[in-house]
Formats: C-alpha cells, sequence, structure tokens
C-alpha cells in the first residue's frame, strides 16, 4: 500500500491548527507519533510517502525529532516495527539542508523525490550503494544476477548490495526482484497520484 | 539602602560587562537602581541583558528611563518597556507605548518561556527578515531560513537548558565605525537560567579533580565540541548548525555564560578574544550573533 502524508497536515493536527513550521524537539516529536499513528494503520508492508511541500521552516532539532528518529525506528534497527519504506517528497533547499545534517549524525540515508520527479538518495550511502541504487533505478527493478551483469561485479556482492541497500529501505523486496523506491512518475501531478492507495507511478505496487 | 549602577552611553555586549562587574559586589536581595538616563543607544543584548539582570535580583530593581526622547522611543518600539514594567520599579518618563514601526526592528524583544513561544517567533520574523536580510544587507534569497532556523535553535537552548524563561531581540543596524559603516543584523538571546557550567553538570555531575574544570570549559565543551548534557546522540545539532551557518555567512558567534565567554571571532572583528576568562560572576547564558551586509566585492 502507499501512504501520502502530508506532513503539514499532521502538524496542524498534532500540535496547532496556526502552525507551518516545523521547529522545536517537542513539535518535532508530536508530529513523528502522528505520522506513527497513521504508519499503523497501513500494514505490515507500505511505502509512505512523507510531503513536505507546504511546510514552512524545517530547524535541525526538529528534522532529527521526525526524520531520523522515524528511520532509526523503521529503518536502522534489526527488526525494525513492520516493513515501510519512505520518499521524502515536496523539500526545499533549506529542508534539505537540516535533513543532510541529522542523517550524517545517524549514518542514515534516504530517497527523496524533488520537483523534477526523479528521486535521489541523500545521507550516508557509500560510492558502491550508490552505484547500485542507481543502476537498480536505471533498469526498473533487478535481480543480483541482473545488476552483477550491469555493474560487472559478481553475483554473490550483487545479492549483498541489494541486501543491504533493501535492509536500509532504500530499494524495495520483492518475489520478482528488488525496486527503485519510488513516490510518483516524474513529471506528473504528485497531488492526484499521492493519493492514499494510489499506484506510485514508477515505484511498485507492494504485495 | 539602593546602590545606583551607572549605565554606559552605549549599552551593547562589550559595555554591558560594565554592569556586570558592579552587579557582582552587591548582594542579590539589595535594592539595585539602573540608571539609564544617559544612556543614548542599546543593542538587542543590551535590552535583553537589562531584562535578565532584574530576574537575578531578589529585590525588585529600579529602573531610570533613558533622558533622550529618540532612545526611550527606540525602547518603546522595541517593546522593551513592555516587559521591563513587570520586572522593574521605573522611573521617568515613558513614552507612549507603539508597536514596533521601526523597519530596523526584526524582532521585538519577546519572552522565550514555551516552545509556543518559538513558533510565535518563527512566524513573526519571516518577512521582516527577508526584506532586512537581502535588500539591506545584500544576502542571497536563501538566507532567510537559514537565519529563521538558527534563531529558532538557539531559543530552544534557553528552554532545554536554562531551567527559566529568557529573552529575545533582533535589530539591524549600520555599524558607525567598525567594518567601514556596514550594516548589520544581531541576535541577542538572554537568560539567567543555570548556565553551561551547571547544565553539563547536571548530567555528568561536578569535577572535583579537574583543575581546568570551570564556565570557561563548559563554554568550549559545548560550543566548540558539540558536547550534550542529554544521552540522545542527536543532541547538540542544533549549535553545530548555528556554527555552520555563522561560517557561511561570515557572522560572529558569542556565548557568555558565568564568568566566561567565548567567541567564534570572524577576520573583521581581530580586536576580539576567542576566549575570555574571570568575568565577573552572571547567571545564565547570553548569546549574540551578528551577521554583517555583504559587499559587492565580497
Amino acid at each position: 500500500m502507499i501512504s501520502h502524508i502530508d506532513v503539514s497536515s499532521v502538524l496542524r493536527r498534532s500540535v496547532c491548527d496556526l502552525y507551518s513550521n516545523l521547529v522545536t524537539r517537542p513539535t518535532g516529536a508530536a508530529v513523528r507519533i502522528g505520522i506513527e499513528h497513521h504508519l499503523d494503520e497501513i500494514g505490515d508492508k507500505a511505502l509512505a510517502v512523507l510531503d513536505f511541500s507546504h511546510v514552512g521552516l524545517l530547524d535541525f532539532s526538529c528534522a532529527d525529532e521526525i526524520v531520523a528518529k522515524l528511520l532509526m525506528q523503521y529503518v536502522s534497527v534489526d527488526i525494525p516495527r513492520r516493513e515501510v519504506y519512505f520518499v521524502f517528497y515536496g523539500m526545499n533547499e533549506s529542508h534539505l539542508e537540516a535533513i543532510e545534517a541529522v542523517l550524517e549524525r545517524h549514518d542514515l540515508a534516504l530517497v527523496t523525490q524533488l520537483a523534477d520527479g526523479a528521486s535521489h538518495l541523500m545521507g550516508t550511502v557509500d560510492r558502491e550503494q550508490r552505484t547500485a541504487w542507481e543502476k537498480v533505478c536505471e533498469l526498473g527493478s533487478a535481480r543480483a544476477a541482473e545488476l552483477a551483469d550491469a555493474t560487472g561485479v559478481p553475483a554473490d556482492k550483487a545479492e549483498l548490495m541489494l541486501q543491504t541497500l533493501w535492509r536500509r529501505r532504500l530499494v524495495i523486496r520483492q518475489e520478482s526482484g528488488y525496486f527503485p523506491v519510488r513516490g510518483a512518475a516524474a513529471g506528473l501531478n504528485p497531488g492526484g497520484l499521492l493519493a492514499d492507495g494510489t499506484p506510485g507511478g514508477g515505484g511498485v505496487e507492494l504485495s | 539602602m539602593t546602590t545606583v549602577i551607572d549605565m554606559p552611553p552605549s549599552l551593547d555586549d562589550h559595555s554591558f560587562e560594565q554592569i556586570f562587574d558592579q552587579l557582582a559586589q552587591i548582594p542579590p536581595d539589595e535594592k539595585i537602581l539602573l540608571d539609564a538616563r544617559r544612556t543614548r543607544w542599546a543593542s538587542p543584548f543590551g535590552l535583553t541583558a537589562l531584562l535578565t539582570v532584574a530576574q537575578t535580583r531578589l529585590e525588585r530593581p529600579a529602573l531610570a528611563v533613558p533622558e533622550n526622547d529618540d532612545t526611550a522611543s527606540y525602547w518603546s518600539r522595541a517593546s522593551f518597556f513592555k516587559h521591563a514594567e513587570n520586572l522593574y520599579d521605573i522611573s521617568g518618563r515613558l513614552p507612549r507605548s507603539r508597536q514596533a514601526s521601526e523597519s530596523s526592528v526584526l524582532l521585538e524583544v519577546t519572552p522565550v518561556v514555551h516552545t509556543q513561544d518559538i513558533h510565535t517567533v518563527v512566524e513573526n520574523i519571516q518577512q521582516r527578515a527577508r526584506i532586512i536580510l537581502q535588500e539591506k544587507l545584500h544576502l542571497q534569497s536563501k538566507i532567510t531560513m537559514r537565519f529563521t532556523m538558527v534563531l529558532s535553535e538557539i531559543c530552544q537552548n534557553v528552554i532545554e537548558h536554562a531551567g527559566t524563561g529568557g529573552w529575545v531581540a533582533v535589530q539591524s543596524y549600520k555599524w558607525q565605525q567598525r567594518l567601514g559603516g556596514r550594516n548589520v543584523v544581531v541576535i541577542a538571546v538572554c537568560d539567567a537560567g543555570m548556565g553551561f557550567r551547571k547544565s553539563l553538570e547536571s548530567a555528568q555531575g561536578p569535577r572535583p579533580h579537574d583543575d581546568r574544570w570551570g564556565d570557561g570549559m563548559a563554554l568550549e565543551d559545548t560550543i566548540m565540541k558539540g558536547v550534550s548534557r542529554f544521552r540522545d546522540p542527536g543532541r547538540g545539532q542544533g549549535l553545530a548548525g548555528v556554527k555552520r551557518f555563522i561560517g557561511t555567512w561570515d557572522g560572529k558567534l558569542s556565548v557568555r555564560s558565568g564568568t566566561a565567554r567565548i567567541a567564534i571571532v570572524p577576520e573583521w572583528d581581530p580586536g576580539d578574544d576567542p576566549m575570555r576568562e574571570g568575568l565577573a560572576q552572571f547567571p545564565g547564558a547570553q548569546v549574540q550573533i551578528t551577521i554583517p551586509e555583504r559587499m559587492a566585492d565580497a
């Protein structure tokens, strides 16, 4: 299931109807809990598109509370709460700066989708992981053998790389292979594509 | 007995040391009168620190307002008297209260006590900050968001570490002598809380066997090394972000706490010291950030 979460709406619902800026740790914690409640309702395997389009300011403390602590629960642990993939959508330059800083601090990475519709990796990702991730995006999906063929690395190493990317929730693992985490197709109106339960364009229907 | 403290004509972070020096000699339960009659100008640091002084006194202090009409009027527009009236016995003629229409006041003197106060500060300052930073200081448009992020982080430090409320004010003005008369924007955030040393000691305990331990080392650990009293590894990112901002925009950061003051000193202010210790004791933390105008050839 693909779920679109408007972070600004969560802020207004969780903290104050008048606020449009994500500032302070208590605010970040409240918004994160609001997002977690939403994730609790969308099944054991899901793709959540966190939409920052209507968020004004995001400060470092709030970015740490929302982004880092969310990822640490769902991505950066051996047994995550459930299999949730995240796409961070609609972030402006200052959002990116705050998020980049907290990702570096915690050795985390995430997939973001910018205004051009293309997906990008942010955070702590080594060159091999980045190359593998880009190749999966380019291919649309890949098994280990296909990634090995495309990159010239041994199959066992390609398998290891895909598993690493999956454990970091940077690719989606399906029976038919590994798929890139994407929220919507490039160039299409995200407002229409990202509504709850709608297909993810260039992404994948989760089973 | 009331002890009179003479205030300097120009009240900023440097000249305020004269007031700290005098205050350190007076027991907190003794009545004081801060005599600002001859004061002609005050920076955001001066105004916020002045309110903080009152919070350190057990006996309600008195304040003689500036005799100069322009000065008193400016302090009023900066909302100083609105808060001072609750903390001081005011003597002298107060100008009629007005909301800040002065374009150089980015943020009137504002209390920082609760998280909601920071939301209010951030909501209120963005439009005015954009105008001042881009049009007056000729800085790139992307600075506005960063500037507000920094303001938010500095204010959060008060709520999380001071244990009491504090005060924030932001103002732009033109330096008469320094930096060749350039415009600057100045953020000041002052509180009279526990200060950096006690904040660290609250988590780590005192360090009786460390000869160097004191306000200076606590400032160095926190500001330069990112040490936090919280176990959460995500803590300390706010100050790290503030330092990056200072570096990017050629700014200056100074933090005074207890008996020490630490500063990130830019090239344009070579006369200041990165670290000063042995200052007069004053509770809490007093932070100042200065961002200068960018010149065409910079």
